[in-house]
Formats: C-alpha cells, sequence, structure tokens
C-alpha cells in the first residue's frame, strides 16, 4: 500500500510538472534565481543518493562491497564507459568480492 | 529540411533510444530488486517516464524510505522537465487539447535536448517526437526485460544489484560535475546525507541534503558540510 502511494502521488505530480511548464509563460521561469535552483538540484539529489546508495544500510552506515563496486564503476566513467558498462562493472566487481 | 538531415535525426532518435532501453534494463531489475512488483514496475515506467525520477522512488523504498520521502525525491528530481516546457511549447507551436497532454507525458531531458539541438523548426518538431517514440518503446520494453528478469534471480545481492544502484546514479550525476559549483554542491549533499543517515528515517537525508546543499549554493558562500 505505502508502495502504491508513492507511486500515485510521484506520478501525479511528476506529470504536473510537465504539464506546467508546457501551459506558463516563460517569463515565470525566467528567474535567474530559480534557474539556479533547477541547475544545482539534480545535482544534490543525484550526489546524496549515490553517497546513500553506496554506504547506508538502513539507518547504519555500513562499508562493503558496495563501495568496491561503486569505485570500479567510477573508473568506468573516467574511461568514458557507457551507462550499462558502468552499472555492470560496479554490479560484477561486488559480485566478485563477495564469492571470494 | 533535407533528405539527409532528416535520416540523421531518426538515426540519432534510434540511438538515444537504445541507450535509454540499456537504462531501463537497470532500472526494471533494481525496482524488483528493491521489493517492487513487475507491475508496480511497469506503471511507473509508462506513466512516470522519467528516468532519474524512478530510480530515487524505488531506491528510498529499498533502504525502507516512507512514502512521502520516496515520492518527494521523485518529485524534486522530476522538477527540472519544468523547465523544459516553455521551450518544448514554443518549438511545438504551443500545443493544446490533448495534444499538449501528450506533450506533457513525452517532455524529458532526451525529447528536450534532441528538439532544441535543431536549427529548423519541422526538424525539431520531428526530433522531438522520433526520440518520444523510440525512447517511451524501449524504455517500456527495457524496464519489462529488467523487471521479469531480476523477478527470476533468487538473490540480487549475490549479483552485485545494490552496487549498480549507486553506480546508476553516479552515472546520471557525472555528466553535471562540470565546474567548481557542482562539485561543491554534490561532495556537500553527500556529505550532509551521510551525516543524518544515523540520526533521521531512511529517506529524509537525501532530502534536506538537496534542500540544504541548494540554500547553500544560491547564497554563494562557500559550501561547508
Amino acid at each position: 500500500m505505502i508502495i502504491w502511494l508513492a507511486i500515485i502521488v510521484g506520478t501525479v505530480t511528476c506529470y504536473l510538472f510537465k504539464l506546467a511548464g508546457l501551459s506558463i509563460p516563460e517569463r515565470l521561469l525566467d528567474n535567474p534565481r530559480i534557474r539556479r535552483i533547477a541547475a544545482l538540484l539534480p545535482v544534490a539529489l543525484l550526489a546524496a543518493l549515490t553517497a546513500i546508495q553506496t554506504v547506508a544500510t538502513g539507518s547504519r552506515l555500513v562499508i562493503d562491497a558496495r563501495l568496491a563496486g561503486v569505485a570500479a564503476g567510477a573508473v568506468a566513467l573516467l574511461l568514458r564507459a557507457p551507462f550499462l558498462v558502468v552499472v555492470a562493472v560496479a554490479a560484477g566487481t561486488a559480485a566478485l568480492i563477495r564469492l571470494l | 529540411m533535407s533528405p539527409e538531415r532528416r535520416r540523421e535525426i531518426l538515426r540519432n532518435a534510434a540511438g538515444i533510444g537504445v541507450a535509454v532501453g540499456a537504462y531501463a534494463l537497470s532500472f526494471g531489475a533494481l525496482s524488483v530488486a528493491a521489493g517492487l512488483t513487475p507491475l508496480q514496475t511497469m506503471v511507473l515506467s509508462l506513466v512516470m517516464f522519467t528516468g532519474g525520477s524512478q530510480f530515487a522512488l524505488v531506491l528510498v523504498l529499498g533502504q525502507g524510505g516512507s512514502w512521502p520521502a520516496a515520492a518527494g525525491s521523485a518529485i524534486m528530481l522530476g522538477s527540472r522537465n519544468l523547465f523544459y516546457g516553455p521551450r518544448v511549447a514554443e518549438l511545438l507551436d504551443r500545443p493544446r487539447g490533448w495534444r499538449r497532454l501528450l506533450t506533457a507525458q513525452v517532455t524529458i531531458d532526451e525529447t528536450t535536448a534532441m528538439a532544441l539541438g535543431q536549427e529548423e523548426r519541422a526538424a525539431a518538431r520531428l526530433a522531438f517526437w522520433a526520440t518520444a517514440v523510440s525512447a517511451y518503446s524501449l524504455w517500456n520494453l527495457g524496464t519489462l526485460v529488467g523487471a521479469l528478469g531480476a523477478a527470476l534471480l533468487p538473490d540480487p545481492k549475490a549479483l552485485g544489484l545494490d552496487a549498480a544502484a549507486p553506480a546508476a546514479f553516479l552515472a546520471l550525476l557525472a555528466p553535471r560535475l562540470r565546474g567548481r559549483e557542482p562539485w561543491l554542491v554534490a561532495l556537500a549533499a553527500a556529505a550532509v546525507a551521510l551525516a543524518l543517515v544515523p540520526v533521521v528515517p531512511a529517506g529524509v537525508p537525501v532530502i534536506v541534503a538537496a534542500l540544504a546543499a541548494v540554500a547553500a549554493g544560491l547564497r554563494g558562500k562557500p559550501v561547508d558540510p
């Protein structure tokens, strides 16, 4: 039930953002401060999500195979690997470490 | 628009579709690994149809986050689509009625970037819709295959899927890290989020970190985690 609630609220609101963008006059969004928030918000959210998914388990910080996997994924990113390769390298590295 | 230009647009749109489909494979698998059913996963891809938000929603839920935290993370990431609207509306001659409702559904990173990259209006329209069709169909096909594939797996952790999730976020983040400011904001957000993990409910650190980092960035002062 909690999952469906998150899906419905998230989905409806995301759609309303898309629709609002097509409907409101451009000058409402043409504010330097709003533009800066729009540019920085995804950066902050993605960085926080990356950090949490790498070392948090519930409410604890845990260093495990995930960290090595993400580090390997970062190296793949630096080598300009495509998205799926980055994800596969990260997963493969973590899986390998758990096997050892 | 020349036939060559037309072909090039269609080729690029197909290429974006393939990349989006590959990304969708990992979304489908991670969503099921996070505890969603394949049906819930497909509803997200069919209706929400904005990748970063979908990832955020399922992974916050997977960490045990509450529904407001999961929906809130997805909504904040999805808010960027608002800013694509005015340019898209202009390039597509201000669609009305059901056309506007349909256009809104596919106003995302990929379609907007493809449309804005064209010099002529007719080319922009073709680029937008060709990318919309290829991205929407392959995003949903990829999600379905990934979700059903992961549903067959006994233990997603053994395959390292829990490391694939943060790597996916990192891959979305990397192209945005141009210049000193995004780096500072990213590092501050990560540090704040990790510091909050032990003290607030799951899902909340992401939202607080994002707001704190943006507030700090807005004031233009040095960002201090």
